[in-house]
């Protein structure tokens, strides 16, 4: 997975395994994965509810909530180690070198202070500015983000905004002290289409300007495909698939993979009936034995119900299939 | 108004199912009366849904799309009955169920069901599955409790493609897609003619949509069922629909057959939706994304709502409210299509 020169990457997850203990044994969310991040690049992090995807992040900006735990593996920033800091270590790390955009900007703001404290209290905390200079950046900030009248909106509480002009405040804040590294958890999930196209411009014009990195976690497909330079699939706490976003979509390898193009309703196409994988992802106590995706699986055969298939390359894409591994032989 | 029909079975098995005609939902978000006398302040009147006039076809799925707000939940709401209409007439069946002064909705509330967009919590959690489907037949007297009873919940739970065992459990024990398959059971259990479906997918992974959405339509070629589909997913409706009405702030602007819709809608609004959806074409192009927001709907622009949005807006979409006018088979309520001063063709 390390890339071809030798500098290090942005960001680099070496094979992240993310426990939670409970009463009933251990549950494994995220299993043996590795990511890396470049400088100014998009991964985009995709999969359906429960693949793992968002404790990935939440591990990365360590923000993991209790029991969960990172059980293996490391975080790297610029070569460091960032999963074994300190709590107060890592909050001079959030926000100054990792931004972060969640889901819903309502519950991201605080709903008593005004948009301007919040912007100048996260610049003073990163940055050497005082107050004066400090509110003249919040105020370029909000105007870099395309709120209209940002000078007297500086004053608005966050209930006063919409929510499509919410997470472009929540944007502003990721954006204050300048990370190299946004880390956006499904940030237009919450909004309508038409708003959702908005930000998604936003966040890929500020980032390309700035050569800010950003790791997009979502499931929604279409977002990755306008967006990302390089995905990342994620199923039932692992890594199927990972590659550039076109070879990704357009040829797709994991049957996984293709069953979730297939089972995207498309505009242009006039199919009657869409691909559907039957099933459930599986629920984290019972993950089945072998490759994860086994029952859901059409091509499934005797191996994938026992080993666990790693990632090996497939033309351009990194694939952790069996149907493509029987020539490589006993690589687990 | 007509004196109370006879329920009877359909007399013809095409035409249309429901009638709707200038629908009103207001609702009053007015501050508290001693607020009002002592400070001055208006009251104040949210008109969820103004004057919405549709037909829904015998055995097709009418989609109704819009943003949040819009009011497209509001109007599937007033059709089942969980509002009462402010104004307006909506007839089923040629049965006219709410208009001024008659209300003959008992008659034909088991033709129709409902399925909600959460499906964590349209369900009762403290019930059994088999309770949850049964509800429906026994609250309208179908079957009498026994095997008759206990065989129809079963052919649902199967139809659905849930097991009969399944009965047994609780709704917790299941993932969100088969809640929405229980949610589906419970609404053909009483044999409806009309489903109304809010959101059905919105809260569900891509996969598990597929499945539900095949379903459905499974479910309408056996039975010819009618559906009333709303969704902001324009992709989903244009897999389910055979018409579609657009929604702007309470208000129907488009409404039109989905091919025609779908190969160039009329209104700027219409087009705007349709150019915002992501494409797994386009690797790496940004859509075209028009500036502004859904106005607030307390305080709705003069003239036609939209114009604060529009490209072609000029001072008659400033002033004068557009309405629904045929257009090229269609309805477009847009002065704009009217003039031709926008063409199909043109685009944003």
């Amino acid at each position: 997975m390390a890339p071809q020169n030798d500098s290090p990457p942005l960001l680099e997850v070496r094979n992240l395994s993310i426990e939670f203990p409970t009463r009933r044994g251990t549950l494994v969310a995220v299993d043996d994965i590795s990511l890396h991040i470049d400088q100014g690049e998009v991964l985009g992090v995709v999969g359906e509810s429960g693949a793992g995807k968002s404790l990935t992040g939440n591990a990365i900006i360590g923000l993991l909530e209790h029991p969960g735990r990172i059980a293996s593996g490391e975080i790297l920033l610029n070569g460091k180690r960032i999963d074994n800091l300190s709590y107060e270590q890592m909050r001079r790390i959030r926000g100054r070198d990792i931004g972060a955009v969640f889901q819903d900007p309502l519950t991201s703001l605080n709903p008593l202070y005004t948009v301007s404290r919040q912007l100048v209290e996260t610049i003073k905390v990163h940055t050497d500015l005082d107050t004066g200079a400090a509110r003249a950046r919040a105020l370029e900030l909000l105007e870099a983000v395309g709120i209209p009248a940002a000078k007297e909106r500086l004053s608005s509480y966050p209930h006063e905004f919409s929510g499509g002009m919410r997470q472009r405040v929540v944007i502003a804040l990721a954006l204050a002290a300048e990370p190299r590294l946004i880390i956006a958890d499904e940030p237009t999930t919450a909004l309508d289409v038409s708003i959702q196209a908005q930000i998604i411009a936003l966040l890929k014009r500020l980032c390309a300007e700035r050569g800010t990195a950003v790791m997009l976690v979502t499931h929604d497909m279409g977002v990755i495909a306008e967006t990302a330079d390089r995905v990342a699939v994620m199923y039932a706490g692992r890594v199927v698939e990972t590659g550039p976003v076109a070879s990704v979509i357009q040829n797709a390898h994991h049957p996984y993979t293709s069953g979730l193009m297939g089972s995207i309703p498309h505009m242009k196409h006039g199919v009657n009936r869409l691909t559907q994988i039957d099933g459930a992802m599986p629920r984290l106590n019972a993950i089945p034995q072998g490759c994860a995706f086994n029952p859901r699986c059409e091509k499934v055969f005797d191996r994938c119900r026992k080993e666990r298939p790693e990632l090996i390359s497939i033309e351009q894409n990194e694939v952790a299939c069996w149907l493509y591994q029987s020539d490589v032989g006993g690589v687990s | 108004m007509s004196d109370a029909p006879v329920i009877g079975p359909a007399m013809t098995k095409s035409g249309t199912l429901m009638r709707v005609e200038g629908l009103k939902r207001y609702f009053d978000v007015s501050p508290p009366l001693l607020n009002r006398w002592f400070e001055g302040r208006p009251r104040q009147i949210l008109k969820a849904v103004d004057d919405a006039t549709f037909d829904v076809e015998r055995g097709k799925t009418l989609s109704l799309v819009g943003e949040s707000g819009c009011g497209k939940s509001t109007v599937a709401r007033c059709l089942v009955g969980l509002h009462k209409p402010t104004g307006g007439k909506i007839e089923f069946d040629d049965i006219v169920v709410t208009a001024s002064g008659t209300d003959h909705f008992a008659q034909v509330r088991h033709r129709m069901q409902m399925i909600f967009q959460d499906p964590f919590a349209s369900l009762n959690p403290r019930w059994r599955v088999f309770n949850i489907v049964a509800e429906p037949i026994r609250a309208f007297g179908l079957i009498d409790a026994g095997v008759a009873l206990t065989r129809r919940v079963h052919e649902l739970l199967d139809l659905v493609g849930l097991t009969a065992e399944d009965g047994k459990k609780y709704p917790h024990e299941f993932s969100g897609g088969q809640r929405q398959r229980i949610s589906i059971a419970r609404a053909l259990a009483s044999n409806p003619e009309f489903l109304i479906c809010d959101e059905p997918t919105s809260a569900l992974d891509v996969s598990v949509q597929a499945q539900i959405l095949n379903l459905m339509r499974d479910l309408q070629d056996e039975f010819g069922l009618t559906y009333l589909f709303i969704s902001h997913d324009l992709s989903v409706v244009y897999h389910m629909s055979d018409s579609v009405g657009v929604m702007y702030l309470g208000r129907i602007v488009e409404i039109r057959s989905a091919a025609e819709f779908f190969a160039g809608p009329l209104h700027p609004y219409s087009q705007l939706l349709l150019e915002t959806i992501p494409s797994l074409e386009n690797i790496g192009v940004a859509r075209a994304p028009l500036a502004g927001e859904v106005p607030n709907p307390l305080s709705p622009p003069t003239g036609c709502a939209f114009h604060p949005r529009c490209p072609f807006a000029n001072d008659r979409c400033r002033s004068e409210r557009p309405s629904l006018r045929e257009v090229n088979g269609g309805l477009a309520a847009c002065h704009g299509v009217e003039e031709n001063r926008i063409s199909e063709t043109q685009q944003l």
